[in-house]
């Protein structure tokens, strides 16, 4: 059958006058192979010390970019030609969006692994540590300490201003509140460190005030914004038959939320609520303000200095010692353990949302 | 929701639990804008003896307050503007990738990977940026300096670090380009479908449809979008005070080891060490960072809400 058609000439117009499906990919293939003939030339005549790989994949596609241009101009027509052009540009500016991606995750990797595999990091504490050593035991738990209180702040205030909005609020509060919520969500991190220190400062009459409790109610205004948001989309989706139903069969409305429409959206609130946490566990200029640093253990969020991840991160960085290899080795070793537990939420809400969320469509 | 059931107006029994939940969700509803409210009210409060402070209670020369905030807002609109001129085209084309031209099974996939890139906690990207891009791009800046040094923003001499404000606004389009994304992709998947298939049926390419349909539909989405990330690096703080290498003036050149400096990188430079007045000079150019990203949050909301209402799409 095919003979057929392949003996004939080609009139059909919409077959005429087209690159090969494979087009984009060959020239692609090509361009990046001459400019990397033309750099291996360069390279062996001894001009350069090294062949040029940055050089090769940027000026290749840009070779690729005109390469196919011209050819689907001269082929297609100016507007296909144009369409080519543009799919190409959009697929680049993709991969430019990922090589600091890809670039950040694998640097910190590698520079974190060093001290991040050390045996005292997470054991340890900076006390009395000059030099390599020591870990980031009391920042770890200062984290956990700081962002767990800020949680158990924003989650009920941002659950129940959720099922506010969306089941109770009408007019102008609820307006008002979705506005400023939405607002919120831009607040610069920083500005919340300096509300919960000036509140603070404040309220106990002391200037040089630092404890984690302030740094909770720094990350909660960051976060109550994003609990609210997510938990809202998620009470939205439930099904208003279900509602109904609650109500014929003479439940109150309380218990209707409660019982009913809670349950059905858990897994949604549940998710939203650990990337939430993801974002603000990683806030460092708030911490630095409210919470201060320190080298040493602190359990108490209402007294005192307390050390958290991101703070030990800059620390480190920021005063670094004699040894200042140490100091940086450290830096990247928290980094790390920060993408870590961050990946981990952000993953960890994922598999939630997917196992537990309520099978609707059959 | 259930306006249904409430015009037939059969008032229901108010039970004690029903009128305490309810109390409970207005409280929780009020006290969001009440903290608000706060941020901006301890915020003044503790600001005022900054507008009236002496001379002498700022670090460098300035006369007053106003004198000592100007470089640092301009540093910040500087450094934004920079990182949005970069970040709002890719971010356009990244999201139109995944909308409109990815393979339908990997879409999902990819704009999860992008959504990583805005987990990454700030402090990294100030680790990245001075451990991994400036002395990458340093020696790029200085063959810039080389041949294009007579432009005026390219003047030299070349920072030897690479901490200039040029790196610092990359790494803030790197930040702030997963917020555009988010927001573009959103509003690209609502144009009508039926726009879309009329526009391909006419014979239009892939580019024209999205010239003819997408981009007109979704422009008010992409101002606002490139708004909200403008907020984000505006007030984006670590990464800044971890890449620049700061000075206390009005600088243009992008290359140079001069750069003005950014409030919130300001704040937690100083803020550790401040004491007596200086602590409320600081709380004051903190309270000038909030009203300006305050008020382009606010300027965003309203274009995002207004297209809403008339777009048709919800």
């Amino acid at each position: 059958m095919s003979t057929v058609t392949i003996s004939s000439p080609v009139t059909n117009s919409l077959t005429a006058g087209k690159l090969p499906k494979n087009a984009p990919l060959m020239v692609l293939a090509a361009s990046w192979l001459v400019v990397g003939a033309f750099f291996t030339v360069i390279f062996l005549s001894g001009a350069s010390e090294s062949f040029n790989w940055a050089g090769t994949l940027f000026f290749g596609t840009v070779l690729y970019c005109i390469a196919l241009y011209l050819f689907s101009y001269f082929v297609e027509g100016i507007r296909r030609a144009k369409d080519r052009l543009v799919t190409a540009l959009v697929a680049i500016a993709f991969v430019v969006a990922m090589i600091p991606l890809i670039s950040l995750v694998g640097t910190t990797i590698v520079n974190g692994l060093p001290a991040f595999l050390t045996p005292t990091f997470f054991t340890e504490s900076q006390r009395n540590v000059v030099g390599a050593g020591g870990g980031a035991l009391h920042a770890i738990i200062g984290t956990l300490f700081v962002t767990g209180l800020a949680t158990l702040i924003s989650v009920p205030i941002g659950l129940l201003t959720a099922i506010y909005l969306t089941e109770y609020g009408r007019g102008r509060l609820a307006r008002g509140i979705t506005f400023f919520v939405d607002v919120m969500t831009g607040i610069p991190s920083i500005v919340a460190g300096l509300f919960a220190y000036a509140l603070f400062s404040l309220l106990f009459n002391d200037p040089g005030i630092r404890f984690g409790f302030g740094g909770s109610v720094a990350l909660s205004v960051l976060m109550i914004p994003v609990v609210v948001r997510s938990s809202e989309e998620m009470l939205k989706l439930v099904p208003n038959e279900l509602r109904e139903a609650a109500y014929a069969l003479g439940v109150p409305k309380w218990l209707t939320i409660v019982k009913v429409v809670l349950p059905t959206s858990l897994a949604g609130i549940v998710t939203g609520v650990m990337i939430s946490i993801s974002r603000v566990i990683g806030e460092t200029a708030p911490l630095l303000i409210v919470a201060g640093f320190t080298s040493s253990m602190n359990y108490d969020l209402f007294s005192e200095r307390m050390m958290t991840l991101p703070v030990f991160v800059y620390n480190q960085y920021a005063s670094q010692g004699a040894d200042s290899q140490a100091y940086i080795d450290r830096a990247w070793a928290g980094a790390l353990t920060l993408i870590v537990i961050v990946m981990l939420l952000n993953l960890v809400a994922r598999l939630v949302a997917r196992t537990f969320s309520p099978k609707l469509g059959r | 929701m259930t306006t249904a059931v409430d015009r037939i107006a059969i008032k229901a029994k108010e039970r004690p639990g029903d009128r305490i939940f309810s109390t409970a969700t207005v409280v929780a509803g009020s006290l969001i804008l009440a903290v608000l409210a706060a941020v901006a009210l301890f915020l003044f409060v503790q600001s005022i003896p900054a507008f009236v402070a002496p001379a002498d209670a700022f670090k460098g020369d300035f006369s007053n307050f106003w004198s000592y905030v100007a470089p640092l807002a301009f540093g910040t609109a500087w450094s934004a503007f920079l990182a949005l001129l970069m970040a709002v085209p890719i971010a356009i084309a990244v999201a139109l990738f995944i909308s409109h031209y990815a393979p339908r099974k990997l879409a999902q996939g990819l704009g999860y990977l992008v959504d990583l890139l805005a987990a990454v906690p700030s402090v990294v990207f100030g680790l990245w940026g001075i451990g991994v891009l400036a002395p990458m791009v340093q020696p790029f800046y200085a063959s810039l300096v080389e041949w294009f040094g007579w432009f005026p923003l390219f003047a030299g001499p070349v920072s030897g670090t690479g901490r200039t404000i040029l790196t610092v606004a990359i790494v803030l389009a790197v930040m702030v380009l997963p917020i555009i994304t988010a927001i573009c992709r959103e509003i690209f998947l609502q144009t009508p479908v039926l726009y879309e298939e009329a526009s391909l049926a006419l014979g239009a390419t892939r580019w024209e449809m999205i010239t003819m349909a997408v981009l007109p539909f979704g422009r008010a989405g992409i101002i606002s979008a490139s708004m909200l990330g403008l907020g984000r690096a505006l007030g984006e703080t670590m990464a800044v005070a971890m890449v620049l290498s700061p000075n206390p003036e009005v600088i243009f050149q992008l290359l140079t080891s001069q750069n003005s400096n950014t409030i919130a990188a300001n704040i937690a430079l100083n803020f550790p060490e401040a004491h007596g007045v200086g602590v409320n000079i600081l709380l004051a150019t903190g309270l000038v960072l909030f009203v300006i990203t305050l008020i382009v949050n606010m300027i965003a909301r309203v274009i995002i809400n207004r297209r809403k209402a008339f777009s048709g799409a919800n």
